[in-house]
């Protein structure tokens, strides 16, 4: 396992690398909107693959990076902080975001926990949409500043490709290093059964909050490429059917398994692009697609070996 | 804040509570059923409630069109509501058999995704039906205020506000005093030993999704006839709000449900009066984070073994 991997991650890369230029200016961009999501997965991944805590609500921790840094880099208040400074600052105010609902909803389980996070996230949408002095409600925030080095300005689809892969390289190694760590382990354990982890001395509430933490933390890069990449952020960006993409594309590619989430992100975000001659049946094809897959092939395409070892038992 | 003491102002917005609190009840009503035999969000279950608005409005509409609503008035509107909820009944019934029923002993993520792509696609469905456009019911009685001195109340909502009791009376009837709610409530306590007992437990799941997505229908009936207007989209935010009504009450508990609707439409009703109407949604969800942190077990509820 450990060597078709040592194998096969160079020569991927590699080909993603070189894979812009090959496919034109059209195709980066929606490569750029498939790398976000495939962002957003890695970070619910985590929150829901290693620790098992269904979160409907994460696009509220996209929405605070995308507007902490709309909000000190655009016109709206004549504040123009640099991106690459925000970029630890959204992650900050997403982690915060993690830790606030985190907190109140440590004691509850599943379903419950599913309602109350898809609560919060609405509750945050509602907000921005009201909030006028502050987040200039419906008609959002314009004109949001590009990330600049110098003279160099990441303004076309290609120089947001390599920003946007670098995200990504970034992301899948915390990840993955998350995985296989002690906290990586003693998620797993909360999640199989979470009354044999507590007596095998895992602190429960400390590992809860802290997946729902580095979980938003993800969503909080996310949200600040997605404004600086946009330029321009709505409340409607952020809506409910955001988390349940995300999610979507984590189980549809095969939960716990981060070429799950690229392979499902490729498919969600991508194959509507493909399909766009047909796109007033995608939706209907999406929903169908997900009932079919969890009475088929409930581990996803691309299962985490772990979990797959876990299905054989 | 002086028209907070106005009594006026105070029996409007019970009257409204109380109307929008029915409709919410009614809903909840399928979600609690559910919940309370398989332990599942019915996640589609807005869109059952949906689809049983659309099968109204198709009643409606060709009793309008053929000419028979204007010599039968009442008995259209009752025909209505008979064919929205076999329309939701024959499709709550699809839904179990195809979407839930495969994944009954699977992971508990394995239903609610499930459930989600079946929301995501009957919403699709309807879309794609009525080409995203929005419908008008047709108004077959003209609304009329009932006066009593200093407050009024619509026909439509006595209307809505009786018939939501009577339903919710005649199921509470059903489940207590007939054999086959007798099954049901030996299924919601013991799955296993109710089939022991000699109970056919698909056929009394079955027959509780039937039960809950007709329910839903009348709700959609009901909130079709009086807001006017419907679309593909109109279950979302009514299934999020019965579901919290629901949980309001107490997963799982029948009167528990009733409560938890009337008492989320009167927080709404009266909660626009001290804020921006903006915010009503918030009312809901705000309610909903701080019952399940106080009260997780809602108000009726009793406390169920934390099931993971």
């Amino acid at each position: 396992m450990m060597n078709t991997k040592k194998i096969y991650l160079p020569i991927v890369v590699l080909f993603l690398l070189l894979l812009p230029p090959m496919v034109g200016n059209y195709w980066t961009q929606v490569l750029g909107n498939i790398g976000i999501y495939v962002m957003l997965g890695i970070g619910l991944n985590v929150v829901v693959g290693f620790a098992g805590l269904l979160d409907l609500g994460y696009v509220a921790f996209y929405a605070i990076g995308a507007y902490g840094y709309a909000l000190l880099a655009s016109p709206h208040f004549g504040i123009h902080i640099p991106f690459w400074v925000m970029l630890p600052g959204c992650v900050a105010l997403a982690a915060g975001g993690g830790a606030l609902l985190g907190i109140p909803v440590l004691r509850m389980r599943g379903d419950y926990l599913a309602i109350v996070t898809l609560g919060f996230g609405e509750i945050i949408r509602i907000l921005l949409n009201n909030l006028d002095p502050l987040t200039n409600g419906p008609r959002g925030l314009l004109r949001i500043d590009a990330p600049a080095m110098g003279n160099f300005v990441v303004n076309s689809p290609f120089r947001w490709y390599y920003l946007i892969f670098a995200g990504i390289i970034f992301s899948a190694f915390v990840a993955d290093r998350l995985n296989n760590s002690r906290i990586g382990r003693a998620w797993i354990a909360m999640r199989e059964d979470q009354d044999a982890a507590a007596v095998m001395g895992i602190n429960i509430l400390k590992y809860k909050l802290l997946a729902f933490t580095i979980g938003a933390s993800f969503a909080g890069i996310g949200g600040a490429i997605f404004a600086a990449r946009q330029g321009s952020i709505f409340p409607e960006n952020f809506s409910l059917m955001v988390s349940i993409n995300v999610l979507c594309l984590i189980i549809i590619g095969g939960m716990g398994s981060i070429p799950g989430v690229i392979l499902g992100a490729v498919i969600l975000i991508g194959l509507p692009e493909i399909l766009r001659g047909v796109h007033q049946y995608r939706m209907l094809a999406f929903g169908g697609l997900l009932v079919a897959m969890m009475i088929f092939r409930p581990t996803g395409f691309i299962p985490s070996a772990r979990r797959k070892m876990e299905l054989r038992e | 804040m002086s028209y907070l003491l106005n009594p006026q102002v105070i029996i409007d917005q019970i009257i409204n509570g109380l109307t929008i609190g029915g409709i919410y009840a009614l809903i909840a009503l399928g979600y609690t059923l559910v919940y309370g035999i398989l332990f599942m969000i019915n996640f589609a279950h807005g869109e059952i409630f949906m689809f049983g608005s659309f099968g109204g409005f198709a009643a409606l509409t060709y009793f309008v069109n053929s000419g028979f609503s204007d010599t039968h008035p009442g008995l259209s509107i009752v025909a209505a509501f008979l064919a929205a909820m076999v329309v939701s009944a024959i499709l709550g019934a699809l839904l179990e058999r195809i979407a839930y029923r495969p994944l009954r002993n699977a992971p508990r993520l394995a239903p609610l995704i499930s459930a989600i792509g079946a929301s995501i696609f009957l919403q699709n469905v309807m879309m794609l039906i009525i080409k995203a456009r929005m419908q008008v019911y047709p108004d077959i009685i003209q609304e009329e205020f009932l006066e009593f001195g200093w407050f009024s109340i619509s026909y439509f909502q006595l209307f809505i506000i009786s018939g939501s009791v009577l339903l919710m009376v005649g199921l509470y009837l059903f489940i207590q005093k007939t054999k086959t709610g007798k099954a049901m409530r030996a299924v919601a306590e013991d799955r296993d030993a109710a089939s022991l007992m000699g109970i056919d437990v698909n056929r009394i799941i079955l027959i509780t999704f039937v039960i809950g997505s007709a329910l839903a229908a009348a709700a959609g009936v009901m909130v079709g006839i009086y807001y006017t207007q419907i679309d593909h989209m109109m279950g979302f935010i009514p299934g999020i709000k019965a579901f919290t009504a629901a949980v309001l009450g107490g997963i799982g508990n029948v009167p528990g449900a009733m409560l938890g609707g009337y008492f989320l439409g009167l927080a709404e009703a009266f909660g626009v009066l001290f804020m921006p109407a903006e915010y009503k949604d918030v009312i809901a969800f705000g309610l909903l984070v701080l019952v399940l942190i106080f009260r997780p077990s809602g108000i009726l509820g009793e406390v169920v073994s934390e099931r993971a």
